[in-house]
């Protein structure tokens, strides 16, 4: 007769990810029966509390979701804004958002890869840990960050929630003076952040291809950022006020964040999607960079989104550098006359992308908004992830290695749980057959 | 002996908690985002607990926490508890430790109804009908202001405490810091409706710098008088509603912008009697 037995590891904090989620693994018969990504963050109800509110106000509070990517959410509701109000946006404005998100991938895509993903990938537990054996490396990456922080300051007053975007524009352009000082620092993290593409590639990541679909904003003439077309890799390409009409939000009873599906699919969203299908809009010596790697991209290996990532960086330094030395910075003030209607914008966010939508009323207050973050777009593809991975992982380890396999998967999506608007501890149930 | 100086003595160094609650994890950036100076910093103190930068070890005793995010679930509730238990020194980061943050806007909603506008399955969200600063539930030693807090605010409380030494509590007025930098006054210049005049400093002026108004941010400064701004905001053009929301932002729950915000409204209805 088959003795059963439960065994459970229980961890109540997922390290290294922003904001607070768990994990419910059930193995039986040493395969995966179940995965449930538990996201437990509070809902903080900002989708109410933004009714009301005047359309530059939306601005301000959008950022309070989260700490990390606040610029993504002014980026979104700003462009859903200025969609329902008819005003265009004027090529300088343009321009210089772009170049304050270019801060803020920095910013974050720093962050994640060398304090949240690196030691795993490195065996570490933490970044003090890896800093100690890597002091360069985690110096370079702290370098790069900050630079990020800066670009966002140069805009904003602040890298954490900055105060400069409003609709129609900025309320007030940086001088051609710190352009130049900026474009100076910029520079001068060119080399370093090219080494730290190639220090990425280098690191004894996971091999493990997956079937998967990526979806990313894409746009004929750049790397998309702000504009262009919502598109997947199974062809898919609709405008943002059709994103609706393809994915849909669903509750599940494990979490407080919803789960987004493609066509009742889970798909990626992020840096690996992005590169994987927008790679002929990247910088030729991004792409050259990246051809050094011996990686082939588009890839199927999740594992490959820290490679991603670190080309991203180098994308958004030159980019930025680009923009900021040849920008005009006269610009008359726009005028802002509020309509009512309904708006749509969708941004690339650094963990991918952020759909906003408002209704708004004549007086440009909002009666509704729905906010659907990358995180819970990723949320359904991070299980399937974890049930192939197991599956394909020896079953038989000890629970601290299983636990430690799937952290690290989980982390490699750069999960912002914070972000769940409406989003790790571990616990697995074994159900072992032993004869 | 005096509990800084407890702290300062720590051997071989003070250790440190970040924990957080209801939150956007934007205020332990203040420490993640030092660059390098994160580094000298795991140098001075040991990071105990601080599962955003790898360390979790929530139970354990420590000398110095700090606690980013509101209190807002049941569960939220007993951990705060623990956390004062274990720690010596206990030190608020932010809007929603210290005040609640914007999301305490609930506080004064229907709860039930805006979980089943939200969520189709209400009954898996467990959630507390108000969030609540940490001040509600535990002694607090020390607070730090601010939406977001900045590594100079952090950075000064550790300094402080690693000297033996109480943390010094800023809390004058935005205006002052706006003279100090020659910022011209927006709302004299421009008419903007600024809360300068009754939020406390410490982000170093940024929004007048940027030649908009202030929106309170880092919460009310000492000695307000909000009477006097709310009939300066009335003199600008904005409504009873506006002026209320200026009020009731990201620093709602405080009780001086609770009353001011509500004095506002309720001005706005004596003034239309009087007219009728």
């Amino acid at each position: 007769m088959t003795q059963k037995k439960d065994v459970k590891i229980h961890v109540p904090v997922l390290a290294r990810v922003e904001g607070e989620g768990a994990l419910e693994l059930d193995i039986e018969n040493s395969q995966v029966a179940s995965v449930k990504l538990r996201i437990f963050e509070p809902p903080r109800f900002f989708e109410k509390f933004l009714e009301g509110r005047d359309y530059n106000e939306v601005i301000d509070t959008v950022a309070r979701i989260c700490g990390i990517c606040p610029v993504a959410y002014q980026m979104s509701a700003v462009h859903a804004i200025e969609h329902i109000f008819d005003i265009p946006v004027h090529p300088t404005v343009r321009a210089l958002r772009r170049v304050m998100y270019c801060g803020e991938w920095l910013e974050s895509h720093g962050l994640h890869i060398h304090l949240l993903a690196a030691p795993d990938f490195l065996g570490f537990a933490n970044a003090i840990e890896l800093g100690a054996a890597y002091p360069e490396e985690v110096k370079r990456g702290l370098r790069l960050q900050h630079v990020g922080n800066k670009l966002i300051k140069l805009f904003g007053g602040r890298s954490v929630h900055p105060v400069g975007v409003r609709v129609g524009g900025f309320y007030r352009l940086p001088t051609r003076s710190e352009c130049d000082a900026m474009v100076s620092e910029l520079k001068a993290a060119v080399e370093e952040c090219a080494q730290l593409v190639l220090w990425t590639a280098s690191l004894p990541l996971p091999e493990d291809e997956q079937e998967f679909t990526s979806v990313a904003l894409q746009h004929p003439e750049e790397y998309a950022m702000n504009e262009g077309n919502i598109v997947s890799s199974l062809g898919l390409s609709v405008p943002a006020d059709q994103y609706q009409n393809h994915f849909e939000e669903i509750q599940v009873p494990h979490s407080t964040a919803f789960h987004s599906h493609l066509h009742g699919k889970p798909y990626l969203v992020g840096p690996l999607a992005r590169v994987n299908l927008n790679w002929d809009s990247l910088h030729e010596p991004v792409q050259q960079l990246l051809q050094k790697t011996a990686i082939d991209f588009p890839s199927k290996n999740v594992f490959h989104s820290v490679i991603a990532r670190a080309a991203e960086m180098y994308y958004a330094l030159l980019e930025a550098i680009a923009i900021l030395e040849s920008i005009d910075l006269e610009l008359s003030p726009v005028n802002v006359t509020p309509k009512s209607g309904v708006g749509y914008a969708c941004t690339e966010a650094p963990r991918g992308i952020l759909w906003h939508r408002y209704e708004m009323d004549q007086h440009g207050h909002v009666i509704k908004a729905t906010i659907v973050p990358p995180t819970s777009q990723n949320q359904a593809r991070i299980e399937d992830d974890l049930r192939n991975a197991l599956n394909k992982f020896d079953l038989t380890k000890s629970d601290e290695d299983i636990r430690l396999h799937a952290e690290t998967i989980i982390r490699n999506y750069d999960p912002c749980i914070s972000c769940s608007t409406h989003f790790l501890n571990l616990t697995v149930n074994r159900k072992c057959g032993e004869s | 002996m005096r509990i800084e100086k407890q702290i300062a003595d720590s051997s071989p160094k003070p250790t440190l908690a970040v924990h957080k609650f209801t939150s956007c994890d934007g205020c332990q950036l203040a420490f993640l985002n030092l660059g390098e100076a994160l580094l000298t910093l795991s140098e001075l103190v040991d990071f105990t607990h601080f599962a955003e930068a790898g360390p979790v070890n929530p139970e354990a005793s420590v000398d110095i926490a700090f606690v980013e995010g509101s209190i807002s679930t049941p569960d939220e509730e007993q951990r705060i508890k623990k956390v004062r238990e274990n720690c010596k020194y206990l030190i608020t980061i932010g809007a929603c430790a210290t005040a609640g943050g914007l999301q305490a806007l609930r506080n004064s909603s229907n709860m039930d109804e805006w979980r089943a506008a939200i969520y189709p399955s209400p009954e898996h969200i467990d959630a507390l009908e108000t969030a609540t600063p940490i001040k509600s539930h535990v002694r607090v030693d020390f607070e730090l202001w601010g939406c977001p807090v900045s590594p100079r605010q952090t950075l000064a409380a550790v300094r402080s405490l690693l000297s033996g030494v109480k943390p010094v509590l800023e809390e004058e007025k935005v205006c002052l810091e706006c003279k100090r930098l020659n910022t011209v006054c927006v709302m004299v210049a421009k008419g903007l409706p600024c809360m300068g005049p009754v939020t406390q400093t410490g982000c170093g002026a940024i929004c007048p710098a940027l030649n908009r108004d202030c929106y309170a941010c880092f919460g009310p400064a000492e000695n307000i008088n909000t009477f006097s701004l709310t009939s300066r905001l009335h003199e600008i053009g904005l409504s009873a509603e506006h002026i209320s929301r200026r009020y009731w932002f990201i620093n709602n729950f405080t009780p001086e912008f609770q009353q001011a915000g509500h004095n506002a409204l309720v001005a706005n209805k004596h003034d239309s009697k009087e007219r009728r």
